[in-house]
């Protein structure tokens, strides 16, 4: 019985191979490194080609967030000033649920999928993959910002005394902070039901809490010292400040840093839960 | 540099614990260079941890693993092992192409570079028909075929492939089984490849053969055959499972195994 088949057939050739090599001279032996701008755009440009297949969803969450907008304004019919408060509020809520929603899903199908596993068996860092999810999602967050900012200030109306785009600074701040906050969460989710579910475990309750529904300074104590801890507070704040405000105001800055701030902390707890081993 | 001639995987007390449970007890093996090593055994034995281990994705790891002359999971062995898991793990809503052109930046292959690793990849596993569609309507054969080009980018000395040729009709698998060799052959890679199909020893030229976490033989199929009188690689395999089975239920009417209750009790 023939134990040692032979080899049948011949493989395309290397310019540089032509006889097997020597192992000892086959790759060159690279420590690497724990970021790399390549490997971050290159997962960037590989999550924005996984969402350039499904065109739903692109549109979804485009569309949506201006739809919800038009539908709020046209609620407020009349009521200029509740809309000018409210409409603001959610400028800065839709880009942080919208990019929570997108990261936990994609982030928990790579962990489920096996993708995960791969890419860290392979040289790409944790921060590489982080920061190619932050720039991808980031990108569309962007282009969403704009679009529902342009559309509520110069569509609907919305009253803002600030620059618009200072409401796009902290709006994208907002983004960041869902990404950040999605990633982590994924972490916790073993399947696509448990991570939606997530959603209005962690974000409601900031929503509830956040000053959209009732001032946070008329609150009873208890929730406004909750609220005072609470993320999304502070987005919220932030872009009450640019609709009440000209220019950049103490309070302005200090949302902006809060906000950023927790995206870091949440966005380093998040690397700390991808285990290149795991049992 | 490295020796040639050391072999690619030494393990020595290899000792993986799940849980409470402990998945490899005690392995002691060695997976020779530029040969096809097969890791054969039932399901549940432990084949896909071993393999985890060696590509350094699996966590409570204690004994000595080497891979390459190095602590297997060394940080610069990740761009030398190639590793293929059972299910495939590429992404369903890319086209193989992009797939594979990812995971080619990931190894950090150029642009140029990329291109020619990746038209190469799809060549050696048939798939350049198919380059362009989404790897989601791929069928199961296929998208695996799609991570096992994957694993074959960058030009690994090493390649951990687990169970590549399940589901896949006999064309297929034969053309696999060549492609193997070729690889060992032709560009020297050392190829460990784990199945539970006891045919696809005969295609191996060292065999390791597992059972409830522990190492059952380890030779060349025709050794196997002759040191236990089979035919076939599957008859050795369930010789060698009955002797092990005899061993732990009547050890003292077995002569050739040591009188482990006596040595006990002393």
């Amino acid at each position: 019985m023939n134990a040692h088949p032979s080899p049948a057939g011949t493989l395309p050739r290397t310019p540089s191979g032509g006889t097997p090599k020597d192992p000892s001279e086959a790759t060159s032996e690279r420590a690497p490194r724990a970021f790399s701008l390549l490997r971050t755009l290159a997962t960037a440009r590989r999550v924005l080609r996984q969402l350039g297949h499904d065109r739903r969803t692109i549109a979804l969450m485009l569309v949506v967030p201006c739809l919800l907008l038009a539908v709020l304004s046209w609620v407020y019919d009349g009521k200029q000033h509740t809309f000018d408060q409210v409409g603001a509020s959610l400028l800065g809520i839709f880009p942080l649920i919208l990019m929570f929603l997108v990261t936990s899903i994609a982030t928990l199908r790579e962990r489920t999928s096996g993708t995960l596993e791969r890419l860290l068996s392979m040289p790409l860092g944790k921060a590489d993959l982080l920061g190619g999810y932050a720039l991808a999602f980031g990108g569309v967050a962007v282009v969403q910002a704009c679009l529902a900012t342009g559309l509520a200030v110069w569509g609907l109306g919305l009253d803002v005394v600030g620059s618009p785009w200072l409401l796009l600074v902290i709006a994208l701040a907002d983004a960041f902070l869902g990404i950040a906050l999605g990633l982590f969460v994924s972490a916790f989710a073993a399947s696509e039901f448990q991570a939606v579910q997530f959603m209005p475990a962690v974000l409601l309750p900031q929503l509830l809490m956040c000053g959209l529904l009732v001032p946070r300074d008329t609150m009873q104590p208890v929730l406004a010292a909750v609220s005072d801890v609470l993320p999304m507070s502070y987005a919220v704040d932030g872009m009450t400040q640019v609709v009440q405000h000209t220019g950049v105001t103490g309070d302005f800055v200090r949302d902006l840093a809060v906000v950023a701030a927790c995206a870091l902390v949440a966005l380093a707890l998040g690397a700390a839960t991808l285990r290149r081993r795991t049992a | 540099m490295m020796n040639k001639f050391e072999p690619a995987v030494r393990a020595d007390g290899l000792t993986v614990v799940r849980g409470s449970r402990t998945v490899l007890n005690s392995l002691g093996f060695t997976v020779p260079r530029g040969q096809v090593t097969g890791l054969l055994g039932p399901s549940g034995c432990g084949k896909s941890t071993l393999m985890r281990a060696i590509v350094g994705t699996q966590a409570h790891v204690t004994g000595t693993l080497d891979v390459l002359g190095r602590a297997a999971g060394h940080p610069r062995l990740r761009s030398r092992v190639g590793y293929v898991t059972q299910a495939p793990s590429v992404y369903t809503d890319l086209t193989a192409r992009q797939n594979l052109d990812y995971y080619a930046s990931v190894l950090g292959l150029t642009r140029a570079a990329r291109r020619e690793h990746v038209d190469r990849a799809l060549t050696d596993v048939d798939l350049v028909s198919h380059a362009d569609a989404l790897a989601g309507n791929l069928s199961g054969g296929q998208r695996g075929r799609v991570s096992l080009a994957v694993a074959l980018l960058g030009e690994p000395e090493l390649l951990v492939l687990d169970e590549p040729t399940v589901g896949l009709d006999p064309v297929l698998r034969r053309d696999l089984w060549n492609l193997f060799h070729r690889l060992a052959d032709e560009r020297g890679a050392t190829v460990l490849i784990s199945s539970h199909v006891m045919d696809e020893a005969e295609r191996c030229h060292r065999l390791l053969l597992m059972r409830e976490g522990g190492i059952l033989a380890d030779d060349t199929p025709d050794g196997l055959r002759e040191s236990t009188g089979s035919a076939t690689v599957e008859e050795a395999f369930l010789h060698l499972v009955d002797a092990a089975n005899a061993g732990s239920d009547h050890r003292t009417n077995v002569v050739t195994l040591p009188d482990t209750r006596q040595e006990q009790a002393k």
